[in-house]
């Protein structure tokens, strides 16, 4: 196969915010979750927790909880705001103030028609959900102190509030409070701290369950407002509670980084009763639990750490298959990098900012292992500070490394850059139609700029010395809503290719600027997509780890894709576990397909015969280890390359070399505040 | 433990005509280490192969003429050096035959001594302190020498050095009772002059030994009131001021040896290693007066290592090659080989397991006792009271109860400081006296004595001989108890002893309570359920026995079927001795040893005891292989390890005798399984370090900066 001169690169820190608040919808199977710098992301846990959606956040918005009420989804933070998102165009839809100070938590009844709110100043503010927005209907009887956590009971007539040192409970109706049930603080030096009841979860059943700051999660009755059971379960805070769909198990997080599950069974084999019994705790976290989900086969967490990890309960599911594996998504599913082949640069997006890197020079030769001396450092060229308080979206390097473009929820902006003496100019001007830009992307000859817009359209911009001129617009015949969340062009400029959440891919001639074609709807939503430079075959690699190559002049799968198809992938290919988030060709040989993921990267070389389901899949060490002669009856077409972890991007410069975007996870782990003290063995 | 091995003669002496002389001027190593070539005061120089004790040439000079320096051989040419009359330089070869024919220079000044060493260059120190090395001095013989030394300084010792490849020459010199050292490097030469500091007035150093370690050359000197100094000069420190004002060389008492009467006339001490000295001359600590004796001592602890009475005349000659001492005695030239191992406290105290730190504190260390018994004297003759001096005496002569009632008074006074010494000479007095009146016994006073812990073996060895002899066992318990330093053959013929007592005997004793009390629970113990320790347990053994024998012969097949019975009802392990005997014989077990020296007394063993001793060390085993952990705190009782040794040690000393005994037959199976259990737990636990070393070596990983450019190859 060769030798592959590799440019590792481990510079972009890269470092997600904290996760704050998730919410699980059983119905759509969709996570939504939040992050400290304001950041929503949507996964799709149907469909291999792929990372759907990202509406990137605000300076400044702290949101603190969130809800969904049928497909809509709030949320609500310490500016006091309720807000609710708007999931087609990935922005907030609109906000609301609540007039209450900060929002602590925030919920609505099974109906869905009512969302309440709980405010710092001792309110809990009821809003009626109507069809395009919310209105504000009452308060609650108002309490000393701020109501932290709060939970409706699914009939809909009492609500639990979770406060300092307290509970309260309300009638729903007249907004009265009923119960007043006094959480124990701490014992020692916390004694006379107050205790933050963190978190509340009404059971149909009239039980209460709470998680306080002092380490307990305790069992009351709501009926009678008394103290049922304490579980001490940390020596720190327990900050989040969730309770399964059918009330039978209740996950607790702490702030040690424990999940702690209870289980409503009898205690013992022969006793009726059943109680709330401790059963399991998983360590999965370093830092503390602020979020939890409970889905019906998996508890789901994030906190502190930044990884969302979801952890299948083995009761629930199969053991030992694909569905018991737990998994850590550390990394976005999505591309942060942006590469520009020509000119031999490297964009990367933060989520304030983004910088531009030139990557070194090595003149030397060497042999396979071996490190190159770097004649040239790598050098950062430009720092650009995004403008406004809005978070970047998206952002694109032209080929040529003389553009960049980047998209906030409300903004796009395009700016020229030059080397010679580096400087930067903003391209003022640019025409209204260009206001939104889910997805950013230059065409290879880097004449114009393409940015979808609303409804799976795409805005088509012409680029020259003088002016940013708006050419057309191009869109779908499906009617689809959602957005883009995948674009590329093909390296003639001929080809558009276009993949949104609902996963359709549309393929567009720019020459004729229409729409040439619509690939077959596949199940699985797209992760990465790429048009072949001289074949004009599209390659799609869906969230299921499934490829598919798609003749764009014969408007079908290729020979080579219905082959794979009947032979099937790899069982190891298919149980990889993070998405393939970028395909790109190689310009040597044309039968080489590039693509990677966290883990590896792979080249795919279609003239070789496809692993069969007994053969070695990664077999680079075996056929290192096979004279020459004997490698070629040994090979197969998945030349798997796992040199390289947590990869955030492969590129393929014009000289042939690779660019390898690492973000190792222990330089993450090394960016977290420390973890909160605990006992260890001999410390 | 150092030890002296069995010397053997080498050649006879011609005494010189005053009986001081041994006749032998000087020894020097040859080509190596089995070659000397020996110089005698007169004419003649002779070549020996040492450990066939015979001369292989010898070269005379001529009738009139003398040898006035030790014949020397330099490696480098393979030529012997030698200096007659003080002025003429010989130079030969193996091959020549006459002395005469071979090569002579004479030089200008009389030479002292030629020194020369294994891959050194031969230097040539003149009487008046000048140094040459000999090929230069060859190449212009009748050059001008200078004169170092005052008027009336001489040269009474030398000896040269290489330090980090330079070579030094050292040299002591005294005038009008002074004594300095020289110390002068070759190439670039400089000179260096340090004073001895004054012993007592008249006293000068009998004899010195030098060596070089750790950058320092370390100088050892004897004085004829048996201190042995030892000064340390750094050897980077020399230089710059050459010539200049003698400084005084600070010095380090070592040992301050019993010199019995009078002085030391004819003494040597020699370092042999960093720890441990050869002292000929000086009288043995606990063998009176005479001084004709060699021991080694070492020099940490200062604790005699080993002695040697060494017949005739001794000359206070020494000299030691490749772990041989070279000595002049009566009319021969014995050669000695020893060993001093390296040493540690607790080497040097014998292997203790068991209240290590109790015990070395309360050692007594013979070298300082023998300074303390002087200082003591001082002190009590300076204040007198009618005491110590008074009671010694009267234990002399005094019958056996006024002896005790005296002595416990003694014992009882609080004012008594020095109650080491007092009571070491204490009870040598009366081991000294019981020895010789085999009426005379005190078992109560000596108890006593022993009681103090403030006795040891080597204080008076002949005390636990004397209870063995008396049959005072309980006096032997408490011996092998507290002392920390009873040599191997001594707690041999305890065992020895102790063994072949008949059980009526011995439950006849009253012996120490606690460590009964122990034996007492141990047997009396209701078997507790099967626990393991060290991976070996009862049962399993059972079954390993019938499986590991399979296809032997008829008797074993025999074992394995009785093995295949008891292993349904696993036995209860029976105590083959009785309780007091099995006390004593725990004593034993308690015991420090070094194996070395163990294993040859153990030999002495009839083999019916070796068997009886073996089966108590199996119930031993046995006992604590099924409790968890029998041994009590605070209770004497030996360790599993410490049975496990002396299982190991006894068969290897009976091995062949027990292999033809029948009725050790099932005895040797069992420990054989034994043995079989902890071997794999060994594996097993090697293993595991294998595989945790391994997990080391994986997390060894290449770091990789923030940026490199790398080469990948794909296939």
């Amino acid at each position: 196969m060769g030798e592959f001169k590799v440019h590792r690169v481990r510079f972009f820190d890269y470092m997600p915010s904290a996760i704050r608040a998730m919410a699980f919808n059983s119905h759509t199977e969709r996570l939504a979750l939040v992050r400290a710098d304001g950041a929503l992301e949507i996964f799709n846990f149907a469909d291999h927790y792929f990372q759907e959606k990202v509406i990137p956040g605000q300076d400044g918005r702290a949101v603190e909880a969130l809800c969904w009420v049928g497909q809509r989804l709030f949320s609500a933070g310490l500016n006091g705001e309720i807000t609710e998102y708007d999931l087609e165009n990935l922005r907030p839809r609109y906000t609301v103030e609540a007039y209450g100070g900060p929002i602590w938590t925030i919920g609505s009844n099974k109906q869905g028609t009512l969302l309440m709110v709980g405010c710092e100043d001792g309110t809990v503010k009821m809003f009626e959900i109507l069809k395009e927005r919310i209105q504000f209907q009452r308060n609650l009887e108002r309490q000393k102190g701020r109501i932290v956590s709060l939970s409706w009971h699914p009939s809909g007539t009492l609500i639990a509030a979770g406060m300092m040192d307290m509970i309260r409970i309300f009638n729903a109706e007249t907004g009265h409070a009923t119960h007043r049930m006094l959480v124990e603080r701490g014992v020692g030096a916390s004694k006379s701290r107050e205790v933050v009841v963190w978190s509340v979860a009404f059971l149909s059943d009239y039980t209460i369950i709470s998680g306080d700051s002092a380490g307990k999660v305790q069992i009351w009755d709501g009926l009678t407002g008394t103290l049922v059971r304490t579980h001490l379960v940390t020596k720190w805070d327990v900050l989040c509670l969730s309770v399964s769909q059918d009330e039978s198990s209740l996950i607790a997080g702490t702030s040690e980084g424990t999940v702690v599950q209870f289980q409503f069974i009898s205690s013992t084999v022969d006793q009726q009763e059943e109680e709330w019994v401790r059963t399991r705790t998983f360590k999965n976290h370093s830092h503390d639990v602020r979020a939890l989900a409970h889905t019906e086969t998996a508890v789901v967490s994030g906190g502190m750490d930044t990884q969302l990890v979801v952890r299948p309960l083995l009761d629930k599911v199969e053991k030992n298959t694909q569905e018991s594996a737990m998994r850590k998504i550390a990394l976005p599913h999505r591309s942060l990098v942006c590469c520009a082949k020509k000119a031999g640069l490297l964009l990367f997006q933060f989520p304030d900012h983004l910088e531009v890197w030139r990557v070194g020079e090595s003149d030397g030769h060497g042999k396979p292992g071996d490190s190159l001396p770097v004649k040239r450092k790598p050098e950062k060229l430009i720092q650009l500070k995004g403008k406004g308080g809005d978070h970047i979206y998206s952002s694109a390097l032209s080929p040529c490394g003389e553009w960049l473009a980047y998209s906030t929820v409300s903004s796009v902006r395009l700016y020229r850059l030059q080397y010679n003496n580096i400087s930067i100019t903003k391209v003022s001007k640019l025409p209204k139609d260009l206001c939104l830009g889910h997805q950013l992307c230059f065409s290879s000859d880097s004449t114009k700029l393409f940015a979808s817009s609303r409804h799976s359209s795409v805005i088509v911009v012409a680029l020259n010395q003088l002016e940013c001129k708006y050419l057309h617009t191009l869109k779908p015949k499906s009617g689809s809503r959602q957005p883009v969340h995948l674009l590329c062009t093909s390296e003639d400029g001929k080809w558009l290719a276009t993949a949104n959440t609902d996963c359709e891919i549309h393929v567009y001639d720019l020459h004729k600027r229409k729409l040439h074609c619509t690939v077959p709807i596949y199940s699985s939503c797209p992760t990465a997509i790429a048009i072949h430079p001289t074949t004009s075959h599209l390659v799609v690699v869906h969230a299921d780890q499934q490829i598919f190559e798609y003749s764009l002049v014969q408007k079908e799968y290729t020979e080579w894709s219905r082959k794979l198809q009947k032979q099937g992938l790899h069982s190891l290919w298919l149980e990889r576990d993070t998405p393939v988030t970028h395909v790109t060709f190689s310009l040597k040989n044309p039968a080489h397909i590039i693509l990677h993921d966290m883990f590896m990267f792979c080249i795919i070389d279609q003239s070789l015969p496809l692993p069969e389901s007994k053969t070695l899949l990664y077999n680079q060490m075996t056929l290192r280890s096979l004279p020459e002669q004997e490698r070629i009856r040994h090979s197969h077409a998945f030349k798997i390359c796992k040199n390289f972890k947590h990869v955030m991007c492969v590129s393929l410069l014009e000289d042939h070399s690779l660019v390898v975007v690492e973000r190792p996870l222990l330089d993450m782990m090394s960016q977290l505040p420390a973890p909160v003290r605990q006992k260890k063995f001999a410390t | 433990m150092a030890a002296l091995y069995e010397g053997y003669t080498l050649c006879g002496l011609v005494p010189g005509q005053t009986l001081t002389n041994s006749g032998i001027q000087g020894i020097e190593a040859e080509r190596d280490s089995d070659h000397v070539v020996v110089t005698d005061s007169t004419r003649s120089v002779t070549l020996y192969k040492v450990s066939d004790q015979k001369p292989l040439s010898s070269w005379t000079v001529k009738q009139g003429q003398t040898l006035t320096c030790p014949a020397v051989y330099n490696s480098q040419t393979e030529e012997y050096v030698v200096v007659s009359d003080n002025k003429v330089i010989r130079i030969w070869k193996d091959e020549d035959i006459l002395l005469d024919k071979a090569f002579k220079a004479t030089v200008s000044s009389d030479v002292w001594r030629v020194h020369c060493l294994p891959g050194g260059e031969p230097v040539v120190l003149f009487q008046r302190g000048a140094v040459r090395l000999l090929d230069s001095l060859l190449s212009a013989p009748q050059q001008p020498i200078e004169e170092v030394l005052a008027q009336e300084e001489a040269i009474r010792w030398s000896t040269n050095i290489v330090a980090d490849s330079q070579q030094f020459v050292i040299f002591t010199t005294e005038q009008k009772g002074d004594s300095f050292l020289y110390l002068h490097r070759l190439n670039p030469n400089t000179l260096q002059r340090y004073r001895l500091e004054r012993e007592e007035p008249g006293l000068s150093p009998l004899s010195f030994s030098a060596s070089y370690r750790d950058k320092h050359i370390c100088l050892l000197y004897l004085y004829p009131n048996g201190h042995v100094y030892q000064s340390v000069v750094s050897v980077r420190g020399l230089g710059g001021d050459e010539g200049a004002q003698a400084l005084p060389l600070p010095r380090s008492l070592l040992l301050g040896l019993p010199v019995g009467e009078g002085l030391l006339e004819a003494a040597s001490a020699q370092l042999l290693d960093e720890a441990h000295v050869a002292v000929v001359g000086v009288p043995h600590p606990s063998a009176g007066a005479g001084k004709d004796f060699l021991c080694i001592w070492n020099t940490n602890f200062q604790t005699l290592q080993a002695g040697k009475e060494m017949a005739g005349k001794i000359y206070g000659q020494l000299w030691t090659f490749s772990n041989k001492l070279f000595i002049p005695h009566g009319k021969t030239l014995s050669v000695i080989p020893y060993e001093c191992p390296k040493s540690s406290l607790a080497s040097a105290l014998g292997k203790l397991n068991n209240g290590f730190i109790n015990i070395s504190v309360n050692v007594i260390i013979y070298g300082f006792f023998s300074l303390l018994t002087q200082r003591t004297n001082r002190k009590t003759q300076s204040a007198p009271s009618l005491t110590v001096d008074q009671v010694l005496d009267f234990t002399k002569t005094a019958p056996v109860e006024e002896v005790q009632r005296e002595v416990e008074g003694l014992l009882s006074r609080a004012d008594i400081q020095d109650l080491q010494p007092l009571v070491g000479q204490l009870a040598s007095m009366l081991v000294s006296r019981s020895l010789a009146d085999p009426a005379f016994y005190t078992p109560s006073t000596l108890a006593q004595l022993v009681h103090t812990q403030s006795l040891c073996h080597s204080v008076c060895p002949d005390l636990v001989l004397l209870a063995l002899e008396r049959r005072d066992f309980f006096l032997c318990q408490l011996c092998l108890q507290f002392f920390p330093d009873i040599p191997e053959a001594v707690t041999c013929a305890c065992l020895k002893a102790f063994i072949s007592m008949p059980d009526t005997e011995a439950e006849k004793l009253s012996l120490e309570p606690d460590s009964v009390s122990f034996m007492e629970t141990l047997i009396a113990r209701e078997r507790a359920p099967v626990g393991l320790q060290n991976g070996f347990s009862s049962t399993s053994t059972d079954q390993d026995c019938s499986d590991a024998l399979g296809g032997g012969g008829r008797v074993v097949i025999k074992t394995g079927e009785e093995d295949k019975e008891k292993s349904s009802t696993p036995p209860e392990p029976i105590c083959p001795v009785g309780l007091h005997k099995a006390v004593l014989l725990n004593e034993v077990l308690l015991t420090a040893y070094s194996d070395t020296f163990l294993l040859p007394h153990l030999k002495d063993l009839s083999s019916q005891h070796v068997v009886l001793f073996l089966q108590y060390l199996q119930f031993l085993y046995l006992k604590y292989s099924q409790d968890a952990s029998p041994q009590m705190h605070g209770l004497r009782s030996p360790s599993l390890t410490q049975i496990m040794d002396w299982v190991c040690m006894v068969l290897d000393a009976h091995f062949t005798v027990l292999v033809m005994t029948p009725e050790a037959k099932g005895l040797l199976v069992n420990l054989h399984s034994f043995v079989k259990s902890q071997v794999r737990l060994v594996s097993e636990l090697g293993k595991i370090e294998g595989s945790l070393q391994e997990l080391n070596k994986m997390k060894v990983k290449k770091d990789v900066g923030q940026y490199s450019i790398e080469i990948i190859e794909l296939f």
